[in-house]
């Protein structure tokens, strides 16, 4: 039983993830029709963002260190902590959360550019073209993170406050033994408020429903006079956003590097498929879903009776679905059936 | 009476609750000209769909020459010798015009698959003459060599009866062959048609030009509502109080 | 015409041979000269060509061909371990295994067309490599690669008398070193005959069927062809290339690494397709030789050597010049790959195949009823220019 929900937990939590990334794959190609390969690298760009973030506010000094005392010894401290030992400290500790607040003017500004600059032109051109011109641009948006951070993964490290592990067991009643670290628990209530806001813009403002009706028609609502062209932008860049805030709070999780990108990249198209290409609720859902069963898959008892389940589990759900489904868990008639 | 050679038995097909047809039931004999008329939304491109696999009807069967069409792939049905040529141009734009006539030519001597590596394309001479014989009867013979994309729409649509033709079918279905076409390549059509008429090819034909379907049809059958209201020869269906009152101001019979 | 056009493809055949075995003396200027590389040309070529009877005349879009590469690497390596040293049975072996993985994965995959296609074959890959890594681990050695040992069994050089005692041996065509320009020429005549196959199939009426499938694949169905098991042995003709492909990398260095079946590698072969000219007889090959040799270029360099290069520019600048140019040479190598890339597909989609006809119908113009007649169309024309 504890075993079981510490799946669930983790499941979900890896889910959250895999929503996220697919959530704005699917609203870009749901309203743009652009299938863009290079979205994994914008989760990876959000995760550097936290990097850089942490790197500029851990720019040290040489202070003497008061704990040995029979010679002269220094330390390497954070200028900001030497100076402002109470705030400087606490900006330092924060630095992940913090990134946030870069990440969203980033990453809007990254979207906003790489649309008007690149997709625009793709809108018209075959599937294959949209893949391989964004493939191209992830390989150089990844080389050139390579260049300036090295190709070696650098940890992050989540707020002290939250850094240990949460008796989650005893707060539900499951005995001591079900402990799970806190970040992940954020991360967790993290995505799903991520998902909700991105669900209650889309559902509840005008600019959303122009969107989700771009969705089901795009002639149509050109057709209306509405200038969809700048509506477009604006999508992208908001996908762009939940996917960088998406990486900056992955990174105490899993340190990021370069590959971090293609590695989701993969996996998000996988989790868009089986949602249904064009569904946001289904984007949602299988991620949900791939993440319990990749969790799942990855305990000892499975592993032991199939070896290697973890590792392929994913693309054998996503093969399995389209070839019983076609169009994915809750895709409509009509997207992508050429 | 002559040899049955299509059946539509008792089909229905509706779309999201709205009877597209309902009741068909239509015998085309061998050798006939058949020609389904109506007014627009009818239900004749419905019919035709139903006929070649393209839809699946609710209930009720096509036979074609004593086989159940119903539930068959398309290719299937085809290589029993329905042929439909198509209303908006399905043809392979990025091939020259022989290459798109000499396709459904080996797909007709080889069925469905035959895998011919080391063979050359162009040497394949008995093909190569019949698409080029079919191509100059269309009045195409200066083209052969261009891409079908870069045709007009009016040749686009010869080109597709030729390669309708190409497979010697013996069950063909045009559906408006004359549509978007120039009054004198429409009466080139017309005679063409009447040709393989005279070779006694099945066809049905669905047609708005009502010069083309008075000068072609054996006989005919008038659809509106989704129903078969009248079905006759053209002199019969001509007199029809009821046929007149479906087309009310829109034709002039 | 007909005779003309069968003429021109031997010419054209011939020609392609001539180029390929007179490597070794036309890349002397260009200081590509060394096998080694030259091996790469071949055999990427070979993989190039091969991908391109699946995409380019069908237009499926698989992102899972490395997985087939590293298949191929695997078997010839299992050959060299157990068998013989001999190329013959590895070469062959990699094409039937990469066969049956091809008529599985193929006969799934091609289930779903489009954008769907692409995404099976890339789950299909990955798999693959996942798996290499993890519990395949006893058949692939996991992240060391796959080696050869003193140990290993050869049963079949065993029983021809051949000992091995010192040093691990080397893969040989009937007692013909396969390292070096040997080796090469291996790879080349194998990358010659992998042509003509192509030459044939692009040719042939299943060539045409294919092209069919690509330019309109509903009235395919419509013209009573069964469009499935073209396309399906359309993937494993191609699938066995790669195959192949991937047999000789082992044969001129019998080494395997999951590394190998990396979609990033996939990508690579779409790359060298799409910039030689999809759909284009020579294309292909043409990319991929691009590549490879700018990959040699550009890779060898470094901050030392960049210095050095640009000894010219005022000493303030310097650092900077450097450090933006290091952006693309060097381990940065890909970026300029990404580059190449983006820059093919915005603005030449048909390729170095395509620019050349461009500039070639410029010269025509001056003569454009020549050009007409002595084309046999205006398709095969793209394919056999």
């Amino acid at each position: 039983m504890d075993a079981i929900f510490l799946q669930v937990l983790n499941g979900l939590d890896k889910g959250g993830a895999y929503a996220l990334i697919a959530l704005g794959l699917t609203l870009v190609f749901g309203t743009l029709g652009v299938v863009n390969f290079a979205h994994g690298a914008l989760f990876m760009l959000g995760a550097f963002c936290a990097v850089s973030v942490q790197k500029v506010l851990t720019i040290s000094t040489k202070v003497r260190d008061e704990s040995i005392t029979f010679f002269e010894a220094y330390k390497e401290v954070p200028i900001l902590e030497a100076k402002f030992p109470v705030v400087g400290g606490f900006i330092v500790d924060y630095s992940v959360p913090f990134s946030i607040l870069l990440a969203i003017p980033f990453m809007l500004l990254v979207g906003l550019v790489m649309e008007r600059g690149l997709i625009r032109h793709f809108y018209k051109r075959p599937h294959a073209d949209q893949i391989l011109v964004t493939f191209g641009l992830a390989i150089v948006i990844q080389e050139i993170v390579k260049h300036y951070f090295g190709a070696s993964p650098i940890p992050q490290t989540a707020p002290d406050i939250v850094s240990g592990s949460a008796n989650i067991g005893a707060l539900v009643g499951l005995g001591d033994n079900v402990i799970y670290p806190w970040w992940r628990l954020i991360y967790l209530g993290f995505s799903l408020s991520i998902i909700g806001a991105v669900f209650a813009f889309l559902q509840f403002t005008t600019f959303g429903m122009v969107v989700r009706a771009g969705m089901q028609d795009r002639e149509m609502v050109g057709l209306l006079g509405i200038d969809i062209q700048r509506r477009f932008t604006i999508v992208f860049g908001l996908a762009a956003v939940v996917a960088g805030l998406a990486g900056v709070m992955y990174t105490p999780i899993y340190p990021p590097d370069y590959n971090l990108g293609m590695d989701f990249l993969v996996l998000s198209f996988v989790v868009v498929v089986v949602g249904g290409m064009g569904s946001l609720g289904g984007a949602v859902l299988a991620g949900f879903l791939l993440g319990l069963v990749q969790s799942f898959a990855s305990m000892t008892e499975v592993k032991s009776i199939i070896p290697g389940m973890d590792q392929i589990i994913i693309y054998l759900v996503a093969v399995i679905v389209l070839l019983v489904r076609p169009r994915g868990l809750m895709g409509r008639k009509g997207v992508m059936e050429d | 009476m002559e040899n049955t050679v299509l059946h539509v038995a008792d089909v229905h097909k509706s779309f999201a609750g709205l009877h597209a047809l309902s009741d068909i039931d239509l015998s085309v004999r061998e050798g006939e000209t058949h020609a389904i008329i109506g007014p627009n939304g009818a239900g004749k491109s419905t019919l035709l769909n139903v006929c070649i696999g393209r839809l699946k009807p609710d209930s009720g069967h096509v036979v074609f020459d004593g086989e159940n069409l119903t539930g068959k792939q398309p290719h299937e049905i085809n290589q029993l010798g329905v042929v439909r040529v198509f209303q908006t141009p399905e043809i392979f734009p990025e091939l020259s015009l022989l290459e798109n006539v000499m396709i459904p030519i080996l797909a007709k001597r080889d069925g469905s698959f035959k895998l011919r590596w080391f063979r050359r394309f162009s040497s394949e001479k008995t093909a190569r003459i019949e698409a080029e014989h079919l191509l100059s009867d269309l009045g195409m013979e200066t083209l052969i060599r261009t891409d079908a994309g870069s045709l007009s729409r009016g040749d686009k649509r010869r080109l597709e009866l030729a390669m309708g033709l190409a497979q010697k079918p013996r069950l063909l279905l045009l559906d408006e062959p004359t549509a978007g076409m120039a009054r004198h390549d429409t009466n080139a059509t017309i005679e063409l048609l009447k040709r393989i008429k005279a070779g006694g090819m099945t066809k049905v034909i669905i047609e708005h030009d009502m010069h083309v379907v008075f000068s072609l049809a054996d006989r005919i059958s008038v659809l509106a509502g989704g129903r078969i209201i009248c079905q006759g020869t053209p002199e019969e269906v001509k007199n029809d109080p009821r046929v007149k009152e479906a087309y009310l101001g829109e034709e002039q019979v | 015409m007909n005779k003309f056009s069968a003429i021109s493809d031997w010419v054209l055949l011939f020609a392609f041979a001539a180029a390929v075995y007179s490597m070794p003396i036309w890349l002397e200027p260009l200081g590509a000269d060394y096998p080694d590389l030259m091996q790469r040309f071949a055999i990427f070529g070979l993989f190039a060509i091969g991908y391109n009877i699946l995409f380019g005349l069908t237009g499926y879009l698989s992102f899972g061909h490395a997985a087939f590469l590293g298949i191929g690497s695997y078997t010839a390596v299992w050959s060299f371990k157990l068998l013989t040293m001999n190329v013959v049975p590895a070469i062959m072996f990699s094409m039937l295994v990469t066969a049956l993985f091809a008529v599985v994965i193929g006969f799934i995959s091609l289930r779903r067309s489009g954008i769907y296609f692409s995404i099976l074959t890339l789950a299909f890959a990955q798999m693959s490599y996942k798996l290499a890594y993890s519990v395949l681990t006893p058949i692939t050695n996991g992240e060391t690669g796959l080696q050869l040992t003193l140990s290993d069994a050869r049963v079949l050089d065993a029983a021809a008398g051949i000992e091995v005692t010192r040093s691990l041996p080397v893969t040989n065509f009937f007692g013909i070193k396969m390292s070096g320009m040997p080796g090469f020429y291996f790879c080349a005549t194998v990358l010659v005959i992998g042509f003509f196959i192509s030459l044939r199939i692009f040719r042939s009426p299943f060539g045409a069927m294919l092209r069919g499938i690509k330019s309109n694949q509903t009235r395919m169905a419509y013209t009573g062809l069964n469009t499935k098991p073209y396309l399906l042995w359309a993937f494993i003709i191609s699938g066995m290339y790669a195959g192949v492909a991937g047999g000789l990398m082992a044969v001129t260095d019998p080494l395997a690494g999951a590394e190998r079946m990396q979609w990033t590698a996939s990508g690579e072969v779409v790359l060298m397709t799409i910039l030689g000219g999809v759909g284009t007889l020579l294309g292909p090959f043409i990319g991929a030789a691009v590549i490879k040799y700018f990959e040699n270029i550009l890779s060898a360099y470094n901050t030392t050597s960049l210095t050095q290069v640009f000894d010219f520019v005022p000493e303030a600048l310097q650092p900077i010049v450097v450090d933006v140019v290091s952006l693309f040479v060097g381990s940065g190598w890909h970026l300029t790959l990404g580059l190449m890339f983006m820059i093919t597909v915005i603005f030449l989609p048909g390729g170095i195949m395509e620019g050349v006809r461009r500039i070639g119908s410029i010269f025509s113009r001056k003569k454009p009823t020549a050009a007409i007649t002595s084309t046999p169309s205006a398709s095969e024309n793209a394919s056999g220019a």
